[in-house]
């Protein structure tokens, strides 16, 4: 297995650079907000990993179409690397969400539109991943794994616009109050600044530990294969 | 003991190669087959329905509703019942198949592989179907609510063939992992939500007289649904069988 | 008649067969034979249609895999340890099924032809799960020449019967091989195929390391081919 390559290691750097850079500008430099004070910061992070969840989301889509035409277990590995690491992104922007809606509507959770379809998509990995660990054969299990993503990324969009679709036609049910105000403060110039550098840091964050994660499966395939010639 | 091949049609090689045997033939046969089977032993139906009969009392006792939340509640109660029996006539239809080697008998066949999986998918639906016409009435007496109602009908009927294209290409994935029975509800489950919030919507607003114009995004959500993932499901079935 | 050259099969990173290269002519009835695990089970479900080959060159019936797969599977009949029959179903509806799967012309005749042959006519209307081990290998013999097909492979068709239904089922191979088809048959036991081949072909790390035919060999022969071809 060859080690890191240079743009590997630069990337590590950069990604713990950018990451204490956006780390001061979110405490130091963005204003406070008027109403949620420093809870609002937390914006910026749940932001992020939503964004970036849905760049491996998009990522395992694409790989996992590849797969089902290539038959290159390469492609897999991609999709595997791509679903783990958008199923942690996205459980962070869940939980970052929670943790800002308490204070400002006073409930963890809401049943609106993005938060439920994350949640779904999460269910979705899971499902994707338990359906991995109970095949053997690695072309059956990159094929099945395959089409299942290919399902659920057509699925899950499809579940944020019905839910949309509800919300719309029916008043805002049993729970919280003001639901679809997500975002409902006006942002300052710093803030933007801060946000763009934030999702900036974070896609940096992204390619490098899916860079890792591929890695990872490349030498567990290696294993493996040695395990065989014994 | 004669020997068959006096009286066989001449040996396939001298004639062009040929295709597959008739699409709809084929599909015919196997939902003859399943049909057949099930109306012998009877073994998947009762399932489902002693099942979906259950969860109705579940529901009933777990929901301790007054007459009106109650049937505000009837929508959900149903599609619940039928998202969950629906799921054991998918597990044992598949598993039929697979335990005797049964699946590949269909696979050594000159069939198209997309025949095969339209037969599956429209007996699953029968199934599904039979289902859903017992535990309506049975629901409508328990809780003197009428459920004959068209647009209901039609709303099970749309919503019972979504479920059952995606259920079908899923179970035969399932069906061939290691943890089987278990794996297709945790599959199923997060990808058939659309079907789920737009059948109980439409159904809702069917039961409370709703005027038509506002139920039908949801119908139209349903069929948007059908048809994507009743192709996409057909397209993709090969990759699920063929090795 | 069935070709195969060079043929690979990879299950991800392990490879099952090796370059194996196989001819059977028309008529030919050939035992392969080898150890469990050996790949013969893999090499039958690929030129059955079953399983796709990484790499190499098969043509069976004439018809190449897998690019005229359905041409193939219309010439081609299959018996494994499994009997690929319906238990709700009974004898006769079984046949019924598989025939029009297969586009069977006069099917009601062929099925009864076919009852006869493997003597479960009286047994016609009875379904498949009262029947014991035997009469479903013996159906399910039925099931495979049901639309007369040039080919036939059976993977250890014997596996789970006893002598007296092992007895029946070798008077059916011996008559069903005796009307010009090309017959593969598997087997990781000897005795059975003694009388019925041809030929024989030995699958051992996924290649054919020996190969011999009826007449070579000789007393207690084949044993010792066996076991020389498994030794190398």
């Amino acid at each position: 297995m060859e080690p890191q390559p240079v743009a590997l290691k630069v990337l590590n750097t950069l990604s713990i650079l950018f990451f204490l850079g956006a780390l001061g500008m979110v405490f130091l430099y963005a204003p406070l907000e008027v109403t949620m004070n420093y809870v609002q910061k937390i914006f910026y992070f749940h932001t992020a990993n939503a964004w970036v969840g849905m760049l491996g989301f998009l990522a395992a889509a694409v790989a996992g179409f590849i797969y089902l035409v290539d038959h290159d277990l390469k492609w897999d590995i991609i999709e595997v690397a791509a679903i783990e690491i958008s199923l942690v992104f996205f459980l962070i922007a869940i939980l970052s969400g929670s943790i800002w809606a308490r204070p400002s509507w006073g409930t963890y959770w809401t049943w609106e539109p993005r938060l439920t379809t994350a949640a779904i998509l999460e269910m979705v990995y899971i499902a994707c991943l338990l359906l991995r660990q109970g095949i053997d054969d690695p072309d059956r299990r990159a094929r099945f794994s395959a089409v299942y993503t290919l399902i659920g990324s057509i699925s899950v969009p499809i579940t944020f616009l019905s839910i949309r679709l509800f919300r719309t036609i029916h008043p805002v049910l049993i729970g919280s109050g003001s639901a679809s105000a997500q975002g409902s403060f006006d942002m300052t110039p710093k803030m933007l600044v801060t946000l763009f550098f934030t999702l900036g840091t974070f896609s940096v964050i992204f390619v490098t530990l899916f860079w890792h994660r591929i890695r990872l499966g490349q030498l567990s395939q290696l294993v493996d294969q040695r395990k065989l010639e014994e | 003991m004669r020997s068959v091949a006096s009286s066989s049609p001449l040996p396939a090689h001298n004639s062009p190669p040929r295709h597959n045997s008739s699409f709809v033939k084929s599909i015919g046969a196997i939902i003859w087959k399943d049909l057949a089977a099930e109306m012998r032993s009877r073994e998947l139906l009762t399932a489902m329905l002693v099942f979906a009969l259950l969860v109705i009392l579940i529901f009933n006792f777990a929901l301790d509703l007054d007459a009106t939340t109650r049937k505000a509640a009837t929508p959900g109660i149903l599609w619940a019942t039928f998202a969950f029996a629906g799921t054991l006539g998918l597990n044992r239809s598949m598993a039929l198949e697979k335990d005797r080697g049964c699946f590949d008998g269909l696979l050594l066949a000159p069939v198209d592989r997309s025949a095969i999986y339209f037969g599956k998918l429209i007996s699953n639906l029968v199934f599904m179907l039979i289902v859903e016409a017992v535990v309506l009435p049975v629901y409508s007496v328990l809780y003197n609510t009428n459920l004959f109602n068209p647009g209901l009908v039609s709303v099970i009927l749309l919503g019972s063939i979504g479920y059952v294209a995606v259920g079908t290409l899923l179970s035969s994935m399932a069906v061939q992992t290691r943890t089987r029975d278990v794996l297709l509800p945790i599959l199923l489950f997060p990808v058939i939500i659309p079907i789920l919030i737009a059948a109980v919507n439409a159904s809702s607003g069917f039961l409370q007289g709703i005027a038509q114009a506002e139920i039908m995004p949801y119908i139209n959500l349903l069929l948007v649904y059908d048809v994507i993932f009743t192709a996409v499901a057909f397209m993709v079935f090969d990759f699920i069988v063929e090795e | 008649m069935i070709v195969v050259k060079r043929l690979v099969k990879r299950f991800g990173l392990k490879t099952v067969l090796r370059g194996l290269n196989f001819v059977v002519q028309d008529g030919e009835f050939v035992a392969l034979l080898g150890p469990n695990g050996s790949g013969k089970t893999t090499f039958l479900r690929i030129l059955s249609s079953l399983a796709r080959a990484t790499s190499g060159e098969i043509s069976v019936a004439g018809f190449p895999l897998p690019g005229q797969a359905s041409a193939v599977r219309r010439n081609l009949g299959v018996l494994s340890h499994l009997p690929l029959l319906y238990g709700d179903l009974t004898a006769e509806e079984n046949l019924h099924f598989y025939g029009r799967l297969y586009d069977i012309s006069d099917l009601n005749r062929h099925v009864d032809q076919v009852l006869e042959l493997v003597g479960l006519l009286p047994r016609r209307r009875e379904l498949v799960r009262t029947f014991s081990r035997g009469m479903q290998q013996r159906l399910a013999i039925g099931r495979a020449i049901l639309h007369d097909p040039q080919v036939l492979l059976f993977d250890e068709p014997h596996t789970g019967l006893d002598q007296g239904a092992c007895d029946m089922l070798d008077h059916l191979l011996r008559e069903v091989s005796g009307q010009g088809r090309t017959i593969v048959m598997t087997s990781h036991d000897l005795s059975r195929v003694e009388d019925l081949a041809s030929r024989f072909d030995v699958l051992s790390h996924g290649v054919i390391t020996a190969s011999i035919g009826r007449n070579e060999v000789g007393q207690n022969g084949l044993a010792e081919f066996y076991r020389l071809a498994l030794a190398n």
